[in-house]
């Protein structure tokens, strides 16, 4: 082999290399960028969001599996604005009436940063109000026992 | 609302990098481009782990962002609670483990003298060390039980603890940096971030007066069972005040304020931590000016053994055991019922190894007649103030609930 042609595969190797660096370089920033946003995870531009779906809808026995949210109309949009800033489990722990939830969400808003829900609020309180409402009990429950045999 | 040039370019990026990352993970975002700006979707959030905060399998997680955990009362059995089953109440996200060498604590507010800054030498160095065995219950312990249901998490009974904190004093604190006569109240900053990840917005800033501030039990703690404080339960510096709602007992500290009036910060306003001063019909909204902030937690009792629903063969006795606690009070009596509280019996009980610790009962209980029966525990503080045997008054977020606490046996 000639010096010249060695010289062309070397100079060959060495651009596709930087080409497969940039690549590499380029989808490690945009990750980095992705985990670390510049600006902090600021509440600018939060205009009522539409609808996306971040999560795998698989529902399995009614239940959204990776929220735990009871299948039913308005699930995709609860799930886009009610899970951002904390987990579905601190609103599937709750049981309200349409005022009452209404209440919760004003609370939210008017003290932690919650945006305005837009006509979402209807679908959304509706949904809460059905499949999170209030069961009837006295001033005490029942004891739920699970019977084991005393060592 | 008009975009500026600079929110463009980054929105753009973003979703370019959302769209590499969506082929990454080999799943669609859709509508990605509506997703507000610096919104994480669940799946690219760190994972923390009840593992990774040290705590056992076994505890009930009632939320996990933030989180929330409870211990489940036959768990709370040790003398001292250990930090693996402690549980955590936590209002926003957890700070990143700081280094000591770049941590300070600020003394601020109207009524300090002057501002100072206190590194962890300084604080470990100057003052005096003090350990206490101290209460720190939940101010929403036993909402679940609330009807009609009340915002927040649902805790059942285990929101308390009672460990062994060492710290230096709040008050020597407090007389080294020089407070003004018009003070009042102790506000605490953390280093948690807003859930919404607004930098302006504190997840929670509460405090206590400061008749609680200059008690000898109020402590500035740096360690957990002699052990370096955990990241979960305020790393590297938080404010304990036994007795009080444990969110009077700020975490992860950055600052102290020294203020002239009741400290104004997050969730110091109503309702939050705060129950109405005249009683209301269960369900009814409140005044805001008919509202008190909680100081002193209720007296309260817990059965730690045998966990409910023990089977034993009829003839056997049944050992119990629990611990009880009434705030700023100590407790007097404990009796447990046997026949649903027609009759009650002594336990017996110790004293506490210090103030604000929780105090530990024990009884021997003979049953007369095979079947289902249902130990109810009820303490009595010094004042004479017992546990009811229902859920006592309602309040709108569901605070104090400290109805006796029951578990089942049978005897076949
Ligand atoms: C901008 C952030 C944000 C969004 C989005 C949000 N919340 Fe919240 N929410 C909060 C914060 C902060 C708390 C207080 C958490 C705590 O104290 O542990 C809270 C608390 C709650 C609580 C308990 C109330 C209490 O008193 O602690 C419920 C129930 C709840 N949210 C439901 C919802 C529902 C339903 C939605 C969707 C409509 C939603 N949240 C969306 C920030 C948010």
């Amino acid at each position: 082999m000639k010096d010249a042609d060695l010289k062309k595969i070397l100079v060959a190797l060495a651009g596709l290399s930087t080409l497969l660096l940039l690549l590499v370089m380029a989808a490690i920033f945009s990750v980095v960028f992705l985990y670390f946003p510049p600006v902090g995870r600021s509440l600018e531009n939060s205009e009522s969001i539409e609808k996306f779906e971040i999560l795998s809808d698989e529902i399995q026995n009614g239940f959204h599996v990776e929220t735990g949210f009871v299948e039913g109309e308005g699930l995709q949009l609860v799930i886009a604005n009610c899970t951002n800033c904390h987990s579905a489990k601190l609103v599937t722990q709750n049981r309200f009436t349409k005022e009452g939830w209404t209440n919760v969400i004003r609370w939210m808003q008017e003290t932690q940063g919650l945006w305005d829900l837009g006509n979402n609020e209807e679908v959304i309180v509706a949904y809460l109000a059905k499949y999170y409402a209030p069961e009837a009990r006295g001033r005490r429950k029942a004891l739920q026992v699970e019977w084991y045999d005393l060592e | 609302m008009k975009k500026g040039k600079g929110k463009q370019r980054r929105a753009f990026i973003k979703n370019s990098a959302y769209s590499i990352l969506a082929s990454l993970v080999g799943m669609e975002i859709v509508f990605a481009n509506k997703m507000p700006v610096g919104y994480e979707p669940i799946i690219f959030q760190e994972k923390e782990s009840l593992k990774s905060l040290g705590k056992e399998a076994s505890l009930t997680v009632l939320n996990d962002k933030p989180w929330n955990v409870e211990t489940p009362v036959h768990l709370l059995d040790d003398q001292v609670t250990p930090a693996s089953k402690m549980f955590i109440r936590n209002n926003g996200l957890l700070p990143d483990r700081i280094k000591l060498e770049d941590w300070t604590l600020t003394l601020q507010g109207e009524s300090v003298k002057s501002t100072k800054t206190y590194s962890m030498s300084d604080i470990k160095d100057k003052f005096r060390h003090y350990s206490y065995h101290l209460v720190l219950e939940c101010g929403g312990n036993g909402r679940g039980e609330f009807y009609p249901p009340t915002e927040g998490n649902q805790w059942g009974v285990g929101a308390v603890s009672c460990a062994k904190w060492t710290g230096i004093r709040l008050k020597d604190l407090l007389q080294d940096v020089g407070i003004n006569n018009d003070a009042v109240y102790i506000g605490y900053h953390g280093l948690d971030s807003h859930l919404s990840g607004d930098p302006n917005k504190e997840a929670i800033s509460r405090g206590i007066p400061l008749w609680k501030a200059l008690q000898e039990e109020t402590l500035l703690a740096f360690a957990l069972n002699d052990e370096e404080l955990p990241l979960a339960h305020g790393f590297p510096l938080r404010l304990v005040a036994g007795g009080f709602p444990a969110s009077a007992s700020g975490k992860w500290l950055k600052a102290l304020s020294v203020r002239n009036k009741v400290h104004d910060g997050s969730k110091m306003e109503s309702p939050s931590y705060r129950i109405p001063i005249s009683p209301i019909e269960p369900g009814s909204s409140v005044d805001e000016d008919n509202m008190r902030i909680i100081e002193s937690m209720p007296v309260r009792s817990i059965i730690t053994y045998p966990k409910s629903g023990a089977q034993l063969p009829f003839g056997r006795k049944l050992n119990i055991r629990g611990h009880a606690w009434a705030g700023e009070e100590a407790v007097k009596q404990v009796e447990y019922s046997i026949d649903f509280g027609s009759t009650w019996q002594l336990c017996n009980l110790e004293k506490p190894i210090n103030r604000l610790a929780w105090q530990h009962f024990s009884a021997t209980i003979e049953f007369p007649i095979k079947g289902y029966y249902e130990v109810w525990v009820k303490a009595i503080d010094m004042k004479g103030v017992s546990q009811p045997m229902v859920v006592p008054a309602w309040n709108p977020k569901g605070y104090l609930n400290n109805a006796c606490h029951r578990i089942a046996v049978k005897l076949t």
